[in-house]
Parts: structure tokens; sequence; C-alpha cells
């Protein structure tokens, strides 16, 4: 997209400390669970625990969500609903507007919600069914018919991972309104922190150790789309003329970066790892103490990329 | 200038910034009508406006732009402060309308924008798209605030209060297309008297599909705080190429996340 030089004058909406944390669990609800479908759908049967670990990671973090969106109110709380009906007297009805992100995105995370709340229900029961038994996890219930399910709720998920960089652009904000790459951007980036954040989960469930180089080398590939995303996110508002203010954030762009450094060191690790003959074990061993030190820096760079765009603009 | 408000008429405001002297009548006359608390005094120190700017509890707000160059000048024709009486301009193709998601934001029979404050909820999406930096939220209420073109006033026939208290008729309030004739005319006398910097900002539809709110400027847009017309665009002008990114992002996330988890027997 090629830029008049933007000239802006509005006013900052003083979304700080409540979006910022919604944006960030949004990212992880939706990413754990594309991943965790992801694994369920084109994984080895080992990936099973793992995928179940990323439904429950989704279910967790979507908890998070309409708390943090509601609080952010302030003295409307009360009113989040509006949201989804219209009160206007004469004209009421349910609230949708297809061109106003934020009004698809609350009715996205309403249906999302749903299905993250059946996955990680379908997950449960399935834990409770494998309890005492060896060998790999039970199939998905629902064969078929609940593989759809997954994918139905995938794409959803794709959607509110990404859809919030979106309602940013679609604003007269310097910065936001001047890329077309903050949906993509935070997309490539909920995609990596979930990867991040269900190998650091892995640690807590043994069964599901066998995703974790899996998850390393997901983690690493998320991570170098969420690099050129931010290459071109620079080259958009630098064109628009608008790049200055993110410099005074320069600490939370360099956090973010350690982030996908962190996930690109990893990745190679566990890359490497993989082509190690019988006898790797003490590489292998040594791999899980590194995801905990990779997926905490993931999850601060997911935090410090959101922030730093969120901040930047206002 | 004395009408008979009707229903289904469109109404509006023709500020002419070149007869306004920033005496602040009409933001003393929009607060007392409104009832609008203001905020704490401060001082600002860059020029003897001390408002600031408009949001939740000024609704009209006298800017004063000095930062004309100093030039030589022959006597009589020096160059002045530019003053200009900013308000919400009832944009025909509102930014605040276009991403409100609780349908809070309509547009009432006289025309104008006009914020319930019922089915508001303060989730400030209206804030980050008003291209002039209209709309502020309340804290106390927690709802989004602006210039209501004093919709109660025009529902019992009296003109806004601004429009009333002006002593120099810089704000004339009344029906659009008249408004626009006479700011046609204004413009025109002014560019027969070799005031050739004169112009029109959102009497045509240039800007936002017009401005029910218009004004006659003394300089560039820019000047003043406003865009110009290249860069007065919709929010919605990002949704289909945000879209794209988001959705192309996505499918090579899914592809990325085959390649990492397709089956190959070991770990």
């Amino acid at each position: 997209m090629i830029y008049l030089a933007a000239e802006h004058f509005v006013r900052a909406p003083q979304w700080t400390w409540y979006i910022l944390g919604y944006f960030f669990f949004a990212g992880l609800t939706g990413g754990s669970y594309a991943v965790a479908t992801l694994l369920r759908l084109v994984g080895d049967a080992r990936d099973e625990a793992a995928a179940r670990v990323g439904f429950y990671a989704s279910f967790v973090t979507l908890l998070v969500c309409p708390v943090l969106l509601t609080t952010d109110l302030g003295a409307s709380w009360w009113k989040f609903w509006h949201m989804l009906v219209d009160v206007t007297p004469g004209d009421t009805g349910l609230n949708f507007k297809y061109w106003s992100p934020m009004s698809v995105g609350v009715w996205a995370l309403l249906v999302f919600g749903f299905f993250a709340a059946v996955s990680a229900l379908e997950s449960f029961v399935l834990d409770r069914r494998d309890r005492g038994t060896v060998g790999d996890p039970g199939k998905p219930i629902g064969g078929i018919l609940g593989l759809a399910f997954n994918v139905i709720g995938g794409v959803l998920a794709l959607f509110i991972a990404s859809y919030t960089g979106v309602l940013l652009s679609v604003s007269n904000q310097p910065i936001w309104s001047d890329t077309w790459m903050l949906g993509g951007l935070f997309l490539a980036s909920g995609l990596s922190g979930s990867a991040a954040l269900i190998a650091l989960l892995t640690r807590y469930r043994p069964g599901a150790a066998f995703s974790l180089g899996r998850l390393h080398e997901a983690d690493g590939y998320f991570s170098i789309l969420e690099v050129l995303l931010l290459v071109l996110f620079f080259i958009t508002i630098i064109a628009a003329g608008t790049a200055g203010p993110t410099v005074a954030f320069l600490p939370l762009w360099v956090l973010a970066l350690v982030g996908i450094g962190a996930s690109l060191v990893a990745a190679r690790g566990h890359m490497r790892i993989r082509g190690l003959p019988a006898g790797g074990s003490a590489v292998i061993a040594r791999a899980g103490t590194d995801t905990l030190v990779v997926s905490l820096l993931v999850l601060l760079g997911v935090l410090a990329l959101r922030a730093a765009v969120i901040f930047s603009a206002q | 200038m004395a009408t008979a408000i009707k229903p289904g008429e469109s109404y509006g405001f023709f500020t002419d910034t070149s007869i306004c002297i920033g005496c602040k009548a009409c933001e003393v006359a929009c607060k007392e009508w409104n009832q609008l608390e203001g905020n704490s005094p401060k001082f600002l120190a860059d020029s003897y406006d001390n408002t600031g700017q408009l949001d939740d509890q000024n609704w009209r707000h006298v800017k004063f732009i000095d930062d004309v160059p100093v030039q030589t000048v022959d006597a009589g024709n020096g160059k002045a402060w530019l003053m200009m009486s900013d308000v919400c301009k009832h944009c025909k193709h509102a930014s605040c309308m276009e991403v409100c998601p609780t349908g809070a934001i309509i547009r009432t029979e006289f025309d104008t924008v006009f914020i319930q404050q019922d089915v508001c909820n303060g989730c400030r999406n209206c804030i980050a798209a008003c291209p002039y930096s209209v709309i502020a939220l309340n804290p106390a209420t927690g709802t989004a605030h602006k210039c209501t073109l004093c919709y109660d006033r025009l529902q019992g026939g009296l003109q806004p209060a601004c429009a009333k208290a002006c002593p120099t008729q810089s704000i004339q309030f009344g029906p659009l297309a008249e408004l626009q004739q006479a700011a046609d005319v204004r413009l025109a006398a002014l560019h027969s008297q070799g005031v050739t910097q004169a112009q029109l900002y959102g009497r045509d539809d240039k800007v936002y599909g017009g401005l029910n709110a218009f004004f006659l400027l003394m300089d560039k847009p820019e000047t003043y705080g406003l865009p110009n017309a290249d860069n007065a665009q919709l929010p919605s002008r990002n949704d289909l190429g945000g879209y794209i990114g988001a959705i192309v992002t996505a499918v090579l996330g899914v592809i990325a996340g085959v390649v990492a988890f397709r089956r190959r027997g070991t770990s």
C-alpha cells in the first residue's frame, strides 16, 4: 500500500492496560486453539496430548477476555451487552456492523467462546477416559464431525487472534491507521506466543513432551512470519511519515525482538535435536530447561509488541 | 438567523472565522445551556486560549492560532491571529458513527450527529475514529460526549446556544442549504476584496461527504488542525486491506503449522 503523507489531528482513545491485556489474551486464546487444532489434524497420534493442552490453554485464556473488556468500560461496565443489542428506543434489535471490527469481534468472541468451551470440555472428558490407560491418548470424540467442529473453531480462533490488529487499523489514529499489517502481525505473534505457551505447559504433562520439538519448530516458523510483517509494518508507517513516535518505545520493540529471537534460537535447536541419532537424550533433557526460558521470553515479547503498537500511537 | 426549525430538514452551523473575535461567548453559552462544569482552570502558556481543546466538557472551543510568521507589512496589511470557534462537524459520512458498535451514535431528525447517552457504553472506538478530536470520554458517566448541536433546543424550536450568543455572527445556524448560500456570498465578497486566502471547508462533499458544521477559513485547513481533503478518510478504508493482511498471514500460519506438525513418526 502506497500512502500519501498522513496528517492526523485525532485524539488518543486512551486504550491502555485493560485493552493491552485483552489483546494479549485474545492472541493466546485464538492462537492456542488454532495450534491445538493443527496438532490434532495434521500431527501424529502422540500429538493429541499437546493438542488437549492447547484446548485447555485456549479456554482458560479466553475466560480473562470478557473480564478485561468489561472492566475497561469503567462506569459503563454494565452496558457491555449494548455491543450485542441496540437499545435505541424505537430501533431495538441485534447489533452487527460487518464494517466495524469491534462489532464483528464481539460476536466472534461470543461464538468462539462456545467452541473453546466445548473443545476444553471434550479434552477433559477424553483425559478422564484415558486415565490409567497406557499408550497413546484416545481419539477425539465425534470422528469427522468432531474434526469439522475443530476446523470451524480454528477459523474463528484465527479471526480472534488477528482482528484486534484490524480494529486498530480501522480508525483514524496515527500509526494504527497508516498500515494494513497489524492484523497479520498480531496473528503471527499470537500463534508464536501460543506455541510457546503450549510448549511451556507440556512440562506439566509428560505425555505431551513428544510434541515439544514440533511446537518450537512451529514457533520458529511463526516468528519468521512475524519478522516479515514487522518489517512491512515499519516500511508502511515510515512511508506514511508517522513512524517517529515508535522511537520513544524502543525498549518495548527490543523486548518484542528478543522474544522473536528466542523463538528462532529454540526452533533451530530443536530441529537439530530431531536430526540427532539415538543417544541425544542429554541434549533433549536440557531442552526442557530451555523451554521455560524461551517460552517466557516469547510471551513477554508478545505482550511487548502489543504494548509498543498501542502506546506508540497514543 | 431567525428560522422555523422543522424535523426532516438538514440544519447546521456556518462558522465564519474571518469575523471571529475570540470572545469565547460561544464556549460560555454552550456550557451554560448544556450544564457542563468545565475542566479545572489551567494556564496552557501557549496563547490567550486556556481551554485547549474540545473534549467532554468543552463542546465549543475557540482556537487561537498565533503562530503567524512575523513579516514586514504595510500599514493596514498586517496579519491577524487566526481565531476559530471549533465544534463537532456533524459530518455527512461520520467516522464516529461508522465505527460505533452499540448504535449509540445516530443521525437525528435534524440531520445532526448525536450520541445517545443511555446507549453509549464508553468503548471509545468513536474517539479513535473522529478525525477532528471532537469526542472525549466523561469518566463520571463512562460515556462519550460531544456537541449535540443543542438537540434539545432544536426540538423546542430554539437555535443552538452558541449561535445565539455569538456577538459577531461568526457562528450562524440555519437550514444547511441557506447556510451554504450565505457562505458562497461571503466567500465571493472576500475574494473580491482581495482576500484570496479565504476558503470554505466542508461546504462541498470533498470532506466526509460534506459537513453540517462547515467553516470559512483564512488559511489552509491544516493550520487550524483540520485534515485536508486528501487526509479526510473514513476508518473503513482499512477494513479490506487489514483483513486481507490477516487472511494471508492466517494461510501462511496454517501452512507453517502443517509443516511443523506433519506426521513424521519421530519427535
